[in-house]
């Protein structure tokens, strides 16, 4: 049977994956926070999960305002790096996991999660700085992946507690299908930042701390966040965190903390990274 | 929910200082200014329209206000999301002109990038007294976390 045997939760800024391309890892402005990352790649690596569910949000790269799914999952065998304006990064393409990603999907449907289902899908940073952090620059990625694409870009979206039950969803799906199969779950973005209007760089610690403490001490109040608190606490963007609580939703009670790794700033935002495994799997 | 609720819930979000939540309303009024920058995630469309900006707006977004289409060629970034338009969308439109999301930020909080990156490294700005309008009249405080410096000045 499948599993899913821990959570990432991992910022997703776009400077990050252009540091990685433009080789400033250990430039004195990027290091302390790269510095971060060998011990979660060394922990991945020694996991070796089969297949990420990476639940992301798209930026206007391949999820224009023609169409605005609440809830995607990108069911196809690859998927493209996204040009972001820049022309896409250089980074290696994306592996599907269909046969799951299609189980995953009537699972959900079936369960009154109504996805929309992308059978193409380009990725952007969204997706790929995360694999990035998590995997380092690779000539290919060490896992399939299921992208689970979140409208958080047009408000109303969803709210934490929507995004937790999604996760909790997924847990189900994931634990039917039949095949022996390691799952990880990403949630990505976050953490506190605000990039438009003139509020933009607010930044709170105290704030994403706490976020991070209480992904095990209390998850149940953050689930219960409000929007307005998420803006006014977290900035504007800050709002990407409901889709760590679709990565917590999917795991059970009884899960540690193996790492975390927070910065200041990572351009204009609070870059967190943590690993929750299950107890026991 | 009833009608007056969720025009209630949307104001809440206006009383944030600074701040243009990307709602219904900014989404149906900006959607050409955005389809517009989502076009330049195209390198023919971004040659395009460097070789002349003016028409290829014209022609090809006419749906587009004057208002958007002269924040568009006067680079005004703030005035573009008062328009309608939404910062991940005018990132393409950034990433044309060779400019980053923290370029973006210090013009729009009229720091300039420098002075912006500074309270950035300085641990960012501060929540308190940018949570509400009424707390500082409207006006966004450009105090670092750290040293709570302020760098509302453009750094010379």
């Amino acid at each position: 049977m499948a599993k899913i045997t821990a959570g990432i939760g991992s910022s997703h800024v776009p400077a990050i994956g252009a540091a990685f391309d433009q080789g400033l890892t250990e430039d004195p402005y990027w290091k302390p926070l790269f510095d971060g990352y060998p011990a979660a790649r060394e922990w991945l690596k020694q996991h070796k999960p089969d297949v990420a569910i990476i639940v992301y949000n798209d930026h206007g790269s391949a999820i224009s305002l023609e169409s605005i799914p609440t809830f995607a999952i990108g069911v196809a065998d690859e998927f493209q790096p996204a040009d972001e304006g820049w022309g896409p990064r250089k980074v290696p393409v994306v592996k599907g996991h269909s046969k799951l990603a299609w189980h995953i999907t009537e699972s959900l449907i079936l369960n009154e999660f109504d996805m929309t289902v992308m059978s193409k899908l380009d990725v952007d940073h969204g997706l790929t700085v995360p694999l990035n952090i998590t995997c380092g620059q690779v000539d290919e990625w060490p896992f399939a992946v299921i992208p689970i694409a979140v409208n958080v870009v047009m408000f109303p979206v969803p709210s934490g507690d929507r995004c937790w039950r999604l996760g909790e969803a997924i847990r189900k799906a994931v634990e039917s299908f039949p095949e022996d199969l390691k799952v990880v779950i990403f949630g990505t973005g976050g953490m506190s930042h605000q990039i438009h209007g003139e509020r933009s760089g607010m930044i709170n610690r105290p704030f994403d701390t706490a976020f991070l403490d209480d992904l095990t001490r209390n998850p149940e109040r953050l689930r219960k966040i409000p929007h307005l608190e998420f803006v006014k606490e977290s900035g504007a963007e800050g709002i990407e965190m409901v889709m760590w609580m679709t990565m917590r939703g999917a795991l059970s009670k009884n899960i540690h903390e193996v790492y975390r790794h927070y910065h200041i700033p990572a351009s204009n935002t609070a870059a967190g990274l943590i690993i929750l495994e299950e107890d026991n799997y | 929910m009833e009608y007056a609720e969720i025009q209630a819930l949307k104001q809440a979000f206006e009383e944030v200082p600074g701040t243009y939540l990307f709602n219904a309303d900014r989404c149906r009024a900006g959607y050409h200014i955005n389809m517009f920058c989502m076009s330049l995630s195209k390198d023919e469309n971004r040659k395009e329209f460097l070789a002349d900006e003016a028409t290829y707006l014209a022609n090809k977004f006419s749906g587009t206000t004057s208002e958007q289409r002269r924040c568009v060629l006067e680079r005004d970034w703030l005035g573009l999301i008062k328009s309608g338009a939404n910062i991940y969308y005018m990132s393409k439109f950034g990433a044309t002109l060779g400019k980053s999301f923290q370029y973006m930020a210090g013009e729009m909080t009229g720091q300039g990038q420098d002075s912006y990156r500074a309270m950035m490294v300085d641990g960012g700005r501060v929540v308190a007294g940018n949570r509400n309008k009424k707390d500082n009249g409207g006006k966004v405080l450009c105090i670092s976390n750290i040293s709570k410096q302020d760098f509302s000045k453009k750094a010379q």
